[in-house]
């Protein structure tokens, strides 16, 4: 709520641990004798108080290998990590080879846009560690002194023309001591940090060879795919053994240890697949067969009223409210969403008497690891994860249940067992963004200005799940500041409220643009709403509430200037705006559609204002944009999980409904702010803007506001109808 | 036992003819490049090329193939010009991100630059809409295919 | 299997057991000859479709069948299960009951059974029938009870609707027609029950015989003319063109079997001999023309025009992205000539009944080497009403020449 005020937010706690992880390559020299001989140098934080997570491996045939923690799921992370490192160590991008970390210090999460904000200082400094060592070591071997030696492409040069390669010096260098404050280069002195880069894993993708979690194969395995019980909390009742095993190349029916889920395991998958066809599994569906998407959207509603956690305040703002010239309150609802990455959930282990393998694609690899202790009995050490190439993340996979539930099935075979879910399986058996009500009531002044404002939030504390120690003693998630507490506006009064309502029969997970996705949605409809009221043009009553706020103003100022807010539109479209401070970073975003009939939405560009601090790659930050931008923009429109009996009912791509390319924004233009400020997170930032700026669009081109999304839901398209 | 040719080679392999291509390719064959998104031919992950034309593996009994050549992305030949104008636009313009989907947009984008040599931008969301990506790649695989129609013509 | 039986007769033991030993013998004694016989009966006519719920166990019934004026019926578990199934009926209580409608107990069965039409087989012919599906796995499964109004609910208002419509029984061949013919006559009027659905029912829900296989509205579907009239009928098809499609469930030009045909393709027609599929070519070919009034609107020819639609229209973009993956743009199927709509006969129908109605449930069809073609239902999530209905009025208008109107789709989707 305060200008610039830190995006403490969600992720607090996933921050929290990344900010301890980032600060392992903050380093001595690795304290292994053995290694240091033959591995040359390893850059390691002794005075951490776990086990290290990412390194500088640098040999004495000159082979750089960077082994980091965070794990490519599209968001380039590799290639950006990569260039901060490479940046301060002096070595060019192509000299570089990259290795996923082995789960460390409770560290590897990837997630919440935090790997740029996160290892913006520490991996520079990590670069510029190795490379004082390494200069230090060829201007002893010189007789020279280091000041005298330049460092360019993994040589280092002296004044005389003297040349030695990294790999030539790296074992001297492990000899030597770090230094704790490296000098780190000036902004203008960057060769690789600002300039766009192309992607390291582009070619391996290109050509097919990226091995994502579900391509692992691993010489003996077999395949097996799954049927978990439909309803939540549900229990294997009967099926047919007989007919599954009868079916060619099927070798096993699996079943977890809580009978909570079957799988037949193949030579393949299509014998896998038809026998799970034939077992079918009957299930004890239990207590939450009674839910219906109407229940879960009854108790949100329900939570409006009663009593709610305050997690902040600031002055009476319902006293304010009352006593204001007027006030003015809308309810906003949004619903469950399934992450359907375009990789189908998948994991591969492999359980023996003195080990366990497990090869998955995941964001939480030391989770991936526990649970395998936990399930095998085995010590923590006898579990490796090789975490994979992963097909889509959006939070789905901060989720682990996929890796226990793979354990439970391989610990009861003597093979590699892969497990690959359906389509149907993965969509059917998701962890939800979790449905959402929320109801925000504005004192205005006699010009419409807002004096005060409440914000009540009615939904799930997925925190209390996910990290229960990052609830807060109160019982707040603070995953639901950003939008809502977390803005560039600054409200004379302010009162934030949760009513805790976790969905019954469903589980609810972390989504593409966490609080930032569903704040968004409510804050920047409602501030249009008021710019309506109040017969302002939204972008001049947003400039007016941000007016001493000068990121803010400067990103909604560009995007206006871009997108041509002040121009006449072509007949028949619309624009809408929508402005915001998430994840570090501040964005101003105007949508420009047309709505030639009145539940046909076609998207014509999408302008985008960006300030996310130092940018490390742009057109990285701008591919993020444009693919945030698409994820937002298709949850908007159709997205919407509901459940019929505690079954799921949306199950394929045929009523899962996602964007196409000829539904996409015809055009969509990133504008980057010149910017020295810490790097801000980027990957979720153009999701959360999505629904906001289209459903201000929309409202503008109809002349009336969906407050509910899915924007072109059957319930918004009969209130049209029935207009 | 059924005969394939699968990227020039003959292969026999012992499933029923009525396994999915897509899956005799990956959990058979080894060739894991084509991916698995849906399994009813709505997502467009599967896409190999047979016979020179895109298809969607995931819903190609084998029993259906016959003596049709199959090609997957393992084997999209950098020699044809429009293979290599495919592949270098695609990473000039860093059309990748998660990149799952990629290879089937790519056999998709080869396909229709064969069959159309210079496509507008309503041949290309004609051609490409039926190939999903949920990172939202969409913009930027127009482009590449504008890019690499221009430079085989 | 026999061996099995017979020691199950043995062990139930005591006079009260000598129903079910007696059946058991029959099955024990039924060699192999017998069970294929029976099987192929089985299979030809049809029991599988309507005895299994849809992903349900095979033959365990459940499946509703929603009649209108009555209310909904669900079949039967007609599997050997003893409690749950038809294992303790005797072979005469079944060829009652599949012959004349009566169950034990004398139960009417409601005409949904084409009991009148499996009269036509001999009581020989259905006591192999039933040797074979003795032989099914057993299941458990009871369905739901029937859901009729009155005065439907009372099972023996059938003995009133049995005088006015009721069985037939087996007839001899005529002499003036083909082995052939014959042959033909027998499958279609008999196991077949082509006319259960193709033909109109009277006012009193029994079948016309003056417009005997004129089409007909059933199961929330319109089950097409297939008389030789050559515009509303099946006239205009090649011999080849009609075997094909009854074999297969596809002929080029005619499209794709759809919903409870692609049904009677995989579970019946796809199993007989090409023979039989002969036969029914023969005698279909000689059924009297009766004119429709549902003649199809002429196909339009798809240039294939580098696989491009339009993107000018919703409908044609909600085409190439969540159906052109099978179809292709120019409707010539992509992976499998199964998906080329080309002539389908559900495209050019006006009303766009049929289309609009696979477009939202899907229809699925296997095969004669087992492999399952299916497409996925659009209804139920992301696509609305109106994307439907849009998809359905591209197809209609791109691929032929037949004029939809938004009500008629709109009707047709809330049909059922």
């Amino acid at each position: 709520m305060t200008q610039n005020a830190p995006n403490r937010g969600p992720h607090t706690g996933r921050r929290g641990l990344l900010l301890g992880g980032g600060g392992l390559l903050l380093a001595t020299l690795w304290p292994v004798k053995g290694l240091r001989a033959d591995a040359g140098m390893l850059v390691e934080d002794s005075t951490a108080p776990f086990a290290p997570n990412a390194y500088i491996r640098i040999t004495p045939d000159n082979r750089i290998t960077l082994i980091l923690p965070n794990i490519e799921m599209g968001q380039g992370i590799y290639t950006s990590s990569v260039m901060l490192i490479a940046e301060e160590l002096g070595v060019d991008l192509n000299q570089i080879e990259m290795e996923a970390a082995p789960p460390g210090g409770g560290a590897e999460i990837t997630g919440g846009s935090m790997s740029i904000m996160t290892e913006w200082k520490p991996l520079r400094e990590a670069g510029a560690a190795a490379r004082t060592v390494l200069v230090q070591a060829a201007a002893k071997r010189w007789n020279a002194k280091p000041e005298s030696c330049t460092v360019e492409s993994g040589t280092i040069r002296h004044l005389s023309g003297l040349r030695l390669t990294f790999g030539a010096v790296a074992s001297d260098a492990a000899k030597l001591p770090l230094p704790k404050e490296p000098q780190l280069k000036s902004a203008a002195q960057y060769r690789l940090i600002g300039k766009p880069q192309h992607r390291l894993d582009s070619v391996v993708k290109v050509e097919g060879r990226a091995v994502f979690g579900i391509d692992v194969q691993i010489p003996g395995q077999k395949i097996g795919t799954v049927a978990a019980s439909p309803v939540i909390g549900g229990t294997l009742k009967d099926f047919n053994r007989d007919a599954a095993m009868a079916v060619p190349g099927v070798v096993a029916v699996l079943v977890t240890d809580a009978k909570d889920a079957v799988c037949v395991v193949g030579d393949h998958y299509w014998a896998a697949h038809k026998g799970l066809m034939a077992l079918h599994p009957e299930w004890n569906e239990g207590e939450n067969a009674k839910v219906t998407t109407q229940t879960v959207y009854d108790q949100l509603h329900d939570g409006l009223k009663g009593p709610a956690i305050v997690p902040t305040s600031k002055g009476d703002a319902p006293a304010i409210i009352a006593k204001s010239h007027a006030h003015y309150s809308a309810v906003y609802q949004q619903p469950l969403l399934a992450h359907s990455t375009m990789e189908p959930i998948n994991c591969t282990a492999h359980v023996r008497p003195d080990g366990c393998d497990v090869w998955t694609g995941t964001q939480v690899a030391d989770r991936a690891r526990d649970t395998a202790a936990e399930i095998t009995g085995l010590p923590k050490e006898k579990i490796a994860v090789h975490s994979q190439y992963i097909g889509g993340g959006f939070g789905r996979r901060l989720e682990h249940e996929y890796i226990t539930q793979c354990v439970q099935f391989a610990k009861q075979v003597p093979y590699p067992l892969k497990i690959v879910w359906s389509r149907e399986e993965d969509i059917t058996r998701d962890r939800y963004r979790p449905a959402y009500v929320d109801e925000v009531t504005a004192g205005l002044d006699e010009k419409g200005h807002v004096t005060a404002m409440t914000h009540r939030v009615v939904g799930p504390a997925v925190v209390a799940r996910w990290d229960p120690p990052e609830l807060t003693k109160e019982g707040y998630d603070e995953d639901l500041s950003v939008g809502t507490l977390i803005t560039p506006y600054n409200y004379p009064a302010y009162r934030l409220e949760f009513a805790r309502r976790e969905a019954p029969g469903v589980i609810t997970a972390w989504w593409r643009g966490v609080g930032g996705t569903r704040g968004l949605f409510v804050v920047e409809g409602f501030i249009d709403e008021l710019a309506g009221r109040a017969g302002v043009d939204p972008v001049a009553y947003r400039r007016e509430m941000v007016k001493d706020n000068p990121r803010a103003l400067a990103v909604l100022d560009r995007v206006a200037k871009e997108a041509g807010w002040n121009t006449p539109l072509p007949q028949g479209r619309a624009r809408g705006v929508a402005l915001q401070f998430a994840f570090g970073s501040y964005m101003a975003t105007v949508a420009e559609i047309e709505m030639p009939e009145n539940n046909v939405v076609i998207i014509h560009r999408v302008t985008a204002a960006v300030d996310c601090g130092q940018v490390v790659n742009p057109d990285q930050v701008i591919s993020q944009i444009e693919g945030g931008l698409i994820f937002g923009f298709s949850a908007a429109l159709y997205s919407e999980i509901t459940l019929k009996d505690g079954w799921v009912e949306q199950k394929n791509f045929n009523t899962w409904r996602v964007m196409r390319m000829n539904e996409a924004p015809r055009r969509i233009d990133v504008h980057l702010m010149e910017s020295s400020e810490d790097p801000g997170g980027i990957g979720e930032v153009g999701t959360a803007a999505a629904a906001p700026a289209l459903a201000n669009a929309m409202a503008a081109a109809q002349g009336h506001r969906y407050r509910t999304l899915p924007l072109l839901s059957p319930r918004n398209l009969e209130k049209e109808a029935a207009k | 036992m059924l005969t394939l040719r699968v990227n020039g080679q003959t292969h026999t392999v012992d499933v029923e003819p009525d396994t999915p291509l897509l899956w005799v390719l990956r959990d058979v064959l080894g060739l894991n490049g084509t991916k698995f998104g849906c399994g009813i031919a709505q997502c467009g992950v599967c896409t190999v090329h047979l016979d020179n034309r895109p298809v969607r593996a995931c819903v190609l009994p084998v029993g259906e193939i016959g003596n049709r050549a199959v090609t997957t992305i393992e084997a999209l030949d950098e020699a044809d010009p429009v293979v290599h104008a495919v592949k270098k636009a695609w990473i000039d313009l860093d059309v990748v991100q998660c990149g799952y989907c990629q290879p089937g947009q790519i056999m998709a984008a080869v396909g229709l630059i064969r069959s159309t040599p210079n496509p507008s931008d309503e041949q290309i969301d004609s051609a490409m809409s039926g190939n999903m990506c949920r990172c939202g790649t969409y913009m930027r695989i127009r482009k590449a295919i504008h890019q690499a129609a221009g430079d085989v013509a | 299997m026999s061996r099995f039986s017979h020691a199950r007769a043995l062990l139930t033991g005591s006079g009260l057991a000598t129903l079910a030993l007696l059946s058991s013998l029959n099955t024990a004694r039924a060699d192999s000859a017998v069970l294929a016989r029976g099987e192929y009966l089985a299979r030809a006519s049809d029991c599988e479709a309507c005895h299994t719920a849809p992903g349900g166990v095979p033959f365990a019934g459940g499946r509703a069948f929603n009649v209108p004026g009555m209310g909904v019926l669900y079949s039967s578990n007609i599997t050997p299960d003893p409690k749950h199934g038809i294992g303790k009926w005797t072979d005469e209580e079944f060829t009652r009951s599949v012959r004349e409608g009566i169950s034990p107990g004398w139960k009417h069965l409601y005409p949904a059974m084409p009991y009148p039409a499996y009269a036509r087989m001999s009581p020989a012919e259905v006591k192999d029938l039933r040797a074979w599906l003795a032989t099914v796995p057993k299941s458990a499964n009871t369905p739901p009870a029937n859901r009729l109004r009155f005065p439907f609910s009372i099972r023996a208002i059938m003995i009133g609707w049995n005088l006015l419509n009721g069985p037939r029984s087996s007839y001899p061949d005529d002499p003036s027609k083909s082995a052939e013919w014959n042959r033909g006559r027998t499958l279609v009027e008999g196991p077949g029950h082509c006319a259960d659905c193709h033909s109109p029912r009277t006012l009193t829900s029994g079948l016309s015989t003056s417009r005997a296989f004129a089409g007909n509205t059933i199961n929330g579907l319109r089950a097409y003319n297939i008389t030789p009239d050559r515009t509303s009928g099946i006239g205009g098809w090649t011999d080849e063109a009609l075997a094909q499609y009854l074999a297969t469930g596809h002929a080029d030009g005619h499209g794709t079997a759809s919903a409870d045909m692609a049904e009677v393709i995989t579970y019946s027609l796809r199993h007989l001999t090409p023979g039989d599929i002969r036969a029914m070519v023969t005698y279909l070919r000689d059924l009297k023309p009766v004119a429709s009034d549902d003649a199809p609107a002429p196909s339009r020819v798809i240039v294939s025009n580098n696989g491009t639609v339009p993107q000018n229209t919703r409908g044609g973009r909600l085409f190439v992205s969540a159906c052109a993956g099978c179809h292709l743009a120019d409707g010539s199927g992509r992976q499998t000539p199964y998906a080329n709509i080309a002539g389908a006969r559900s495209l050019s129908a006006n009303d766009g009944h049929n289309l609009i109605r696979i477009i939202m449930d899907g229809s699925s069809l296997t095969t004669r080497d087992g492999s399952t073609h299916a497409m996925p239902g659009f209804a139920g999530g992301g696509y609305s009403r109106k994307d439907l209905t849009d998809i359905t009025s591209f197809v209609m208008t791109h691929f032929t020449e037949a004029t939809p109107s938004e009500a008629a789709l709109n009707k047709a989707m809330d049909a059922k």
